[in-house]
This record gives C-alpha cells, structure tokens and sequence, in this order.
C-alpha cells in the first residue's frame, strides 16, 4: 500500500537540542490525521518538514512513496499545501492573496477561476477586491485555505488554523475542511489543540510528545488510550 | 593653523566632559579616548599622505586604497557577523564601487591621476560605501526579523528564495540609500558639506567649492545605489540553503 507520507526513522536536531526523535509511521491517502500533543512537542516541525521547509537531520521521508530529496522543492511545496497558523496576508487584496501562487510562476489567475476558489471556502464573488484589512480572523484563514487550495495540492497541512477564532467560525471552518476532504479526496494533516475538534474531524490520531511519536491510533484513542502518558496528555494532566 | 591654536581647541573637548561630569553622563572616559584616539589617527594618516603625496608611486596609493577597505570592511562586517563570507561579500562591495567610481572619474579625466585627489575621494567612496553597508545590513536584518511570517508563506507555496525575500530585500535597498538622497536634497540649505566648508576655508573660489562638492554628491549618489544593490544581491542567496530552505528559521 502507498501512503501519502511516510517517516522512516525521522529526526531533528538544532544544536544538540532533540526536536524530534526516531518518528516512523504512515499518513493514509484520503484520511485526516490529527496531530495532537503539549507545546513544543514538535508537531510544527514534523509539519514544516512535510512541505520541505525543514528537512531531517536523520531518517526519510516519502511522498506518494518517492523519497522527499526527489523532489524540486519548488514542485514539493505545490504539492504538498501549508495553511500557516496566522493566515499571512500579503497586500492588498483578497484577489492579490489568491493570485500569489499563479504570480509565482509568472501568470495570472482568471476572475472567474479566482472566485471559484472563493466559493470552494464559503466566500462570496465580493470578497474578491475587498482589503484584506476589512477580512476577519475567519475570513482571513478561509482566504489563507483558498489560496493554498490555489496550486491544487492534493496534501493539505494545517497548523492550528482555528487556534484564533471564536466558536462559530471554528466550527465553520471544521465543516470546510471535511467537505474539501470528500470534495477533492484530499489527505490532510491537521495540528490542533483542542482534542474536541480533533474528534469532530479527524480519522486517525498521532499523539506526539517531546518529540517522540508516543501513540498512533484511530479517532477511539482520544476517549481511552493504554499509553499513561497520553491519558494523562488527554485529561490535561500535561500541557 | 599653528600648534597652539590647534591646542586652545582643546576647550570643545573640556566642554561635552564638563558637561558630562556636572550630569553624571559617565561619559568623560569615552571622551578622552576619543580624543587620543583622534589625534594619534588623524596625525598619523598625515604625516603617510604626506609621504605617499611627495612619493606619488601608485604602489604606495595602491597600498592606501587597500589599508582603507580593510578597515571599512573589518568595521561593517561586524553588522552580519551571522551571514556566511560577510567579509569577502563587504570587500568586493567596497572594491567594486571604487573601482568603477575611480575609473570614470580617471577614464574621463574629471580628476588628473594624482595621489592628492585618488586617495582623498576614495577616502570618501569607501568611507560612505562602509556606512551604506552597515545601513544596508541593519535594516535587512530588521526586516527578516519582522517578516519571517511572510517568507515562510513564499517559500510555502513554492517561491524561489530570490522571490520569498525581494520585499524585503528591496525595503533595504531603498532604506539605506533614503539618507544619501534625503541629505543631498537640503544641502547648500540646512547644510554646507564638510569638503566645500573646507575648501572654502582654505582659501578656494566658493564656485570652484561648489562644482568639486557637486561631482562628490553625484558620486556619492552612484556608491550608495552600487553599495547596497550589489551587497544585497551577494548576501540573500548565503540566506538560504539547497533545499531552499530559510536558514533562520532552523
């Protein structure tokens, strides 16, 4: 069976500083896995490493089963999107945003293709020209996923994207990214803290903590789970 | 100006240390370096000018221009210590602006090819294209500090590393070549520049001053667009590596 991502053994080092330590596991084609676990756990580092932003000081990676060091990071970070946690903006508009990946490669993107980006994430055609100064928290990521959607990456990485939204937008944008999933058979990796969201959306389960992959599990690990030190992770025992 | 003279200047240095005695600046031991420091450097490179100026062997001229960007370039690599081959970056900054600066000034024969008037402007090409490099190196850590958000989503969705940091590389640029035009832009109004003041003093026609202190504005005008467009595109490439990965963020 090909994965869409596999680690075979994968660390990070920075400065005698253990990041990550010896992950090895496979993310399903199709499924979201959830990447929970404290802070500093390393989650976003496993994440960056995906998109060829970091690359392990020991251990491989592969994509689609081809070792990650085969591909043009150009071409591996199209393929592989990254929703970052703050949504980045550049100026000045929404259309700017969703046109940056089509800039990047010297064209242009159409209106109408511009817009049904839009539609994909639940923004009206309005949106298009609006300042990316007048989007809220929720608007802003749903622009952020839309252009990430953009070069269409068929392996969707997000960093805490409903970290800064209230209740409502969360939920919105839970709904959003299960039907991007159908919609598109997207894989997709999702960090989130809270473990309510991770239950709501999320087909498989790693735990990751100080730096070591410490359970992989269906969405069932997050009710119960054999490993004490992830039961005392999920009932906040462990920050 | 005599020795003496020379001496009751002393009372503009009595000044700021009384000054910061009666505050408790603690200021007074910087001060007294400072001025040591001065008068040891100052008299030193005068008594070599004159031995290099009497000499008028290129060799010795040679010697000068090349003393002169080991000083600027060990001064202004201090400000990217953390950047990969800074110094021969900062060198071949500084030596390429003296190069093609010197050669149209020579090649054109705006200046005869004296030791009086090669060393004096390249005193004043190195010496400015030392400080736009240092403003060049401040302000393009500041804005990698600032934006490392926005170089991240580059390179995320599939940028170059030329394309990930030209915002930020252009914001230098243009920043550290403001004072040089904004400066040229009051002179003769707020200002009057050292050289023309001194020449002036010194017995000169005040619109032969003018049109000497012209030609170094222009001049000056060329170090700082080269200086910063040539240190800049030698510096971002060291920023990343093969993966085309951003070295801060490791």
């Amino acid at each position: 069976m090909t994965y869409a991502i596999s680690f075979e053994n994968v660390s990070f080092t920075v400065n005698d500083r253990h990041i990550l330590n010896h992950i090895t596991g496979n993310i399903e084609k199709g499924k979201i896995t959830a990447l929970v676990g404290p802070s500093g756990a390393g989650k976003s580092t496993l994440l960056k490493m995906c998109n060829g932003l970091l690359s392990p000081t020991s251990g491989h990676i592969f994509i689609d089963g081809e070792p990650i060091t085969s591909y043009e990071p150009t071409t591996l970070r199209r393929k592989v999107g990254f929703a970052l946690q703050n949504a980045p903006m550049i100026r000045e508009t929404v259309y700017d945003n969703i046109n940056l990946p089509y800039a990047l490669t010297g064209e242009t993107i159409s209106e109408q293709e511009a817009i049904d980006f839009l539609k994909l994430v639940g923004l009206h055609e309005s949106f298009l020209h609006t300042s990316i100064d007048d989007l809220s928290g929720g608007e802003r990521q749903r622009v952020s996923l839309a252009r990430t959607l953009v070069p269409q990456s068929d392996i969707l990485l997000l960093d805490e994207i409903t970290s800064a939204l209230d209740k409502q937008a969360m939920l919105d944008i839970e709904q959003l990214i299960l039907h991007l999933k159908s919609e598109k058979n997207l894989t997709i990796i999702w960090i989130t803290h809270q473990m309510e969201q991770a239950k709501r959306c999320a087909d498989n389960i790693w735990v990751l903590m100080d730096g070591k992959l410490e359970e992989i599990g269906s969405n069932a690990l997050l009710s119960h789970s054999t490993n004490e030190r992830v039961e005392q992770f999920l009932h906040g025992g462990i920050k | 100006m005599t020795y003496t003279t020379l001496a009751i200047t002393l009372i503009f240095v009595l000044i700021p240390l009384v000054l910061s005695k009666t505050l408790k600046l603690e200021l007074e031991k910087d001060v007294i370096i400072a001025t040591i420091r001065s008068i040891i450097q100052l008299l030193a490179v005068g008594y070599i000018l004159k031995f290099v100026f009497d000499s008028e062997s290129f060799l010795y001229i040679g010697l000068m221009v090349l003393l002169m960007v080991v000083a600027a370039t060990n001064n202004a690599r201090k400000k990217g210590n953390n950047i990969k081959g800074i110094v021969w970056k900062v060198a071949f900054t500084l030596i390429s602006v003296e190069i093609v600066t010197q050669s149209i000034l020579l090649g054109f024969g705006i200046v005869p090819p004296t030791a009086q008037y090669i060393i004096s402007i390249s005193g004043m090409i190195i010496g400015n294209s030392m400080v736009l490099s240092i403003l060049f190196l401040n302000r393009f850590k500041a804005e990698l500090d600032n934006s490392q958000d926005q170089v991240q989503l580059f390179l995320s969705l599939g940028a170059t590393p030329k394309q990930a940091i030209h915002r930020q590389l252009i914001d230098a640029i243009k920043a550290s070549m403001i004072p040089t035009i904004e400066s040229q832009k009051t002179m003769g109004l707020v200002q009057l520049p050292g050289m023309m003041s001194g020449q002036i003093i010194a017995g000169a026609d005040p619109l032969q001053a003018v049109q000497f202190q012209l030609l170094i504005l222009f001049l000056l005008l060329t170090t700082a667009a080269m200086t910063s467009v040539i240190l800049g595109f030698l510096v971002y490439p060291t920023l990343f590596n093969k993966q085309m990965q951003f070295l801060k963020f490791m």
